[in-house]
């Protein structure tokens, strides 16, 4: 059977002549991510395992690239303002797709696909895990063929919510017809092995284990993909997988590595892979809380009706931030995945504010000397007190062994300061869970400071920084519900969450993030501590992976080689 | 001794309901949440609209009643038509799903089955082998060099957890010796002599790791077990009679110590249906035991509560299985 595969090949490539790239010439192509995908419709996950598998085989019009920058995929060209594709009082958009492209199997992708895309996510009964993408959006029509427009309810500084990115891919109506609202769950080949339009078609799947792709014969580059197979393998954990691209070298290519820094540098020596990094928006950040978790308090427990005893004032948090020796937090659990910052608004640049890199200066002397000067002093146990107040924090975050680690030195860097810090972790199921009945979810913030990574998808960050609006902050009228974990709450700062949402000029946009992101650093609720990228690692033998945290990590598998 | 048994399965019956019924409480007071996992950029609104797709609004006895039909009447029906072809009302039933894949958890439970059956299996097999012959020797030849090694050796299996064990193995013979493959490959088809040499060679490491820690626990209830019935009249009776120590010693000892050690072979039956959860995650075997706590960390609340409740089923039989094979090996006991 070998024999005869090498034979074709051989023959192949006689044939080809000398051409570079052909299609399916590669032999396969080994990928390993340790969360194994459960299925391949992003619609119905929206985890990220499912997003990237499926990015092989399902693609949306336009992509962000490696730099964060859209890049077209089915359409010639990005519609803007002022190539007309996007109307004057930004309230629609038309995307043209290109000509001759097909489904993998055979039919044309029309301007119907879309609509049916956008009826299928919407549906109120389908439980569409993408939903927040189609934000605001009235209405898809088809003006033809290969037109799409797609009208909002309001103008829409940003209109690239809908068929952009990795978390909205055009799904073929043909196939899922049957399988809209109540009934998507009940399609299960469909969700298994999805027909698209990207490099690869889906061959096997096998749920939470392995899944097979083909490349597409109709694929719109002839040349392309240069692997003839993908076997997309998951489960186990980052450590193993890792070492089964840089030691073993039986995979090409480990997805999220999160492992300790020193494990993957011993790892690499062994020459057979490459660790690839990549910065989007995600930040490791402490949330200060705002109201007090005191459980004396009942059911008015961490509402706005009690403020924090002490961590509202901005200075105690300032003197939080500075004791913190980021660059050691980054070394110890992150290597080239982190970066210090300051902001939680990290990237893309233009957004980003250099107004607060006070805080990348580690000086545990500055932050005594605030706390003195708001009238903390050091106690006989060695604790700071205030009016009888202890400057004791309880101090929560998910069970992970890099956040453990994170907890372990910042406890000591405050001890330093004089600040008493209680460590707790919760598992992530549950803190992230957001179970209302449960007292330990994020969103409640039982506690003083919490940390977590939050980052936003695309490149438009409008609807991330309206995450700290008073009416987002969770309370018992909202069922806990909410992303303003720590009750941030400044009528300013909403002025300014509407005014984001009528300012079209990006120019106008990047300085109004900036002004919000200021805000929030100011306020001291939220202490910023590493900007932290994707780190995945490739065998060397691989060629063409550009490392993108702003869409699938696999978004240019069709230019992938193998070089010999 | 038949009276006995089918006394023993209608009793199963009863006991078989509660376990479900308190399986399903316990998975639905544990507080996680089957959308906890996805990213923080799905907003909550979203959230709640997919809880409520699949099915968590409704209330807690709904949700139990829609299991038991969809697991006792549902998916037994299914099965029947699957191997007859015939078909029962209008074929249209609603399944057990899980909530991850959305696809029926039977489904899922028989593609996983063939790895952990081969690796799972075979380790009990292999457990057996080894621990058999060397309970048997080392009680024989108690304090001698070769029960001083089989003591040491098992205590060494006994105490070092298949986590430390497994890593060692992949560090020695894949990263330096690379003779065997650290990931499993599940979609392997034996068709010739080499695909059956490639499907030993990556069995080895995972089945390896779980007989050496069977074995070891094995041994010990073999050695013991022989030790007892090596002190016993009929022994020197044997003997006195003339008999080779061969036939004392496998014919007489070996058949009386077999009983204890049935027992915990049979109550072991289940975990290899069960899967090892550790050895299969490290070497990716993604059989049984990688499914289970997939679902325990994402929530997957159908597919825990079916998983558990098969094993629960398994569980309850091969501890009669267990009683009956008493009956067999040790005509003295009896049943009434």
């Amino acid at each position: 059977m070998k024999k005869i595969g090498f034979l074709m090949a051989a023959t192949a490539l006689v044939a080809a002549g000398a051409a570079q790239a052909e299609r399916a010439s590669d032999g396969q192509l080994n990928i390993i991510y340790w969360q194994a995908p459960s299925l391949l419709n992003p619609y119905l996950s929206g985890g990220t395992k499912e997003l990237e598998a499926a990015s092989l085989v399902i693609e949306p019009l336009a992509r962000y690239n490696e730099t964060g920058t859209m890049v077209p995929f089915l359409v010639d060209e990005i519609p803007t303002v002022a190539n007309g594709g996007v109307s004057e009082d930004l309230t629609s958009i038309t995307w043209t797709l290109s000509e001759g492209i097909l489904w993998s199997d055979g039919t044309p992708l029309t301007a119907a696909d879309a609509v049916f895309t956008w009826q299928y996510c919407t549906d109120e009964n389908s439980g569409c895990a993408q939903l927040s993408n189609y934000n605001d959006v009235e209405s898809v029509e088809a003006l033809d063929d290969r037109t799409i427009k797609i009208t909002f309810s309001v103008p829409k500084p940003f209109p690239y919510g809908p068929f952009v990115g990795a978390q909205s891919p055009i799904i073929q109506a043909a196939q899922f017809a049957e399988c809209v609202g109540a009934a998507a769950p009940t399609c299960t080949d469909a969700n298994f092995a999805p027909i698209g339009t990207g490099p690869f078609v889906v061959t096997d799947f096998k749920a939470n284990d392995v899944a097979s792709f083909a490349a597409n014969e109709n694929y719109r580059d002839p040349a392309q993909p240069a692997f003839a197979t993908v076997n997309f393998k998951g489960g186990g954990d980052a450590a193993s997988a890792a070492r089964s691209v840089l030691e073993t070298g039986e995979f090409d290519y480990a997805w999220n590595l999160q492992v300790e820094p020193e494990i993957l540098t011993q790892m690499s020596a062994a020459g057979q892979g490459t660790v690839v990094s990549a910065f989007g928006t995600s930040v490791e950040r402490m949330h200060v809380n705002q109201t007090d978790p005191n459980p004396d308090l009942g059911d008015e427990r961490g509402t706005a009706a009690h403020p924090h005893p002490f961590l509202t004032d901005p200075r105690v948090s300032r003197a939080l931030s500075i004791a913190i020796d980021r660059e050691i937090l980054v070394e110890a659990g992150y290597g080239s995945a982190g970066q210090p910052t300051c902001n939680v608004l990290p990237a893309p640049a233009i957004y980003a504010s250099t107004n607060n890199d006070w805080c990348l200066n580690y000086d545990p002397d500055e932050a005594n000397r605030i706390l003195d000067e708001a009238g903390w002093v050091v106690g006989d146990d060695g604790v700071r007190v205030k009016d009888g107040v202890r400057l004791s924090v309880l101090y929560q975050t998910s069970t992970n062994s890099v956040r453990q680690g994170t907890q372990a030195l910042v406890k000591q860097m405050w001890e330093l300061i004089g600040v008493e810090t209680e460590l707790r972790n919760i598992d992530a199921s549950v803190f992230f869970g957001g179970d209302p009945s449960s007292p330990d979810t994020f969103q409640k913030f039982f506690a003083d400071i919490e940390m977590y990574t939050n980052n936003f998808d695309g490149t438009d960050p409008e609807r991330y920084m309206g995450n700290w609006a008073c009416a987002e902050a969770p309370s018992p009228e909202t069922q806990w519900q909410g992303s303003n974990n720590q009750r941030f709450c400044s009528a300013e700062y909403d002025e300014l969450v509407v005014e984001f949402g009528q300012t079209a000029a990006l120019e106008d946009r990047a300085a109004l993030a900036i002004k919000m992101n200021d805000m929030l650093m100011d306020s001291g609720s939220i202490i910023p501590l590493v900007h932290r990228g994707g780190v995945s690692a490739h065998a060397n033998s691989l060629q063409g992976v550009l490392m993108n945290e702003w869409d699938s990590e696999l978004w240019n598998i069709a230019d992938w080689t193998r070089a010999d | 001794m038949f009276a006995f048994t089918i006394r023993r399965l209608l009793f199963a019956i009863p006991t078989l309901l509660a376990i479900s019924f308190i399986i399903f409480a316990i998975l639905d007071l544990a507080p996680s949440d089957p959308t906890g996992n996805l990213p923080l950029t799905i907003p909550p609104e979203v959230r709640a609209q997919i809880r409520s797709s699949l099915g968590l609004d409704e209330p807690f006895p709904i949700r139990y009643a829609l299991w038991l039909n969809q697991f006792f009447i549902n998916e037994p029906l299914n099965m029947i038509e699957g191997w007859t072809g015939w078909t029962i009302g209008d074929g249209e039933r609603l399944r057990v799903t899980s909530w991850a894949t959305r696809s029926p958890v039977v489904d899922l439970i028989v593609e996983r089955m063939p790895q952990t059956l081969w690796v799972v299996g075979m380790s009990q097999i292999i457990a057996i082998l080894i621990a058999v012959p060397i309970g048997v020797i080392s009680a024989y030849k108690q304090y001698s060099w070769f029960d001083q090694i089989g003591t040491f050796v098992s205590m060494l299996g006994f105490s070092i957890p298949t986590f430390f064990t497994g890593l060692v193995f992949i560090v020695l013979f894949s990263v330096h010796l690379k003779w065997f493959p650290s990931i499993y490959d599940t979609n392997h088809v034996i068709d010739s002599w080499s695909s059956f040499v490639f499907q030993i060679k990556q069995m080895i490491m995972p089945t390896m790791v779980l007989a050496l820690a069977t074995a070891a626990q094995l041994s010990r209830y073999m050695r013991a077990s022989m030790l007892d019935n090596l002190q016993q009249d009929y022994v020197r009776t044997a003997r006195a009679k003339g008999l080779s120590e061969r036939v004392v010693v496998t014919i007489h000892v070996l058949r009386n110590s077999m009983i204890p050690v049935v027992t915990v072979i049979a109550l072991n039956v289940p975990t290899i249906f069960g899967g090892a959860i550790i050895t299969e995650q490290i070497f990716r075997v993604n059989g049984i035991g990688q499914l289970l706590i997939i679902g325990i960390q994402g929530a997957d609340i159908p597919l825990v509560q079916t998983l558990t409740f098969i094993f629960a089923v398994l569980i309850v039989m091969f501890n009669l299985i267990a009683d009956v094979l008493y009956g067999i090996l040790d005509p003295r006991i009896r049943y009434e």
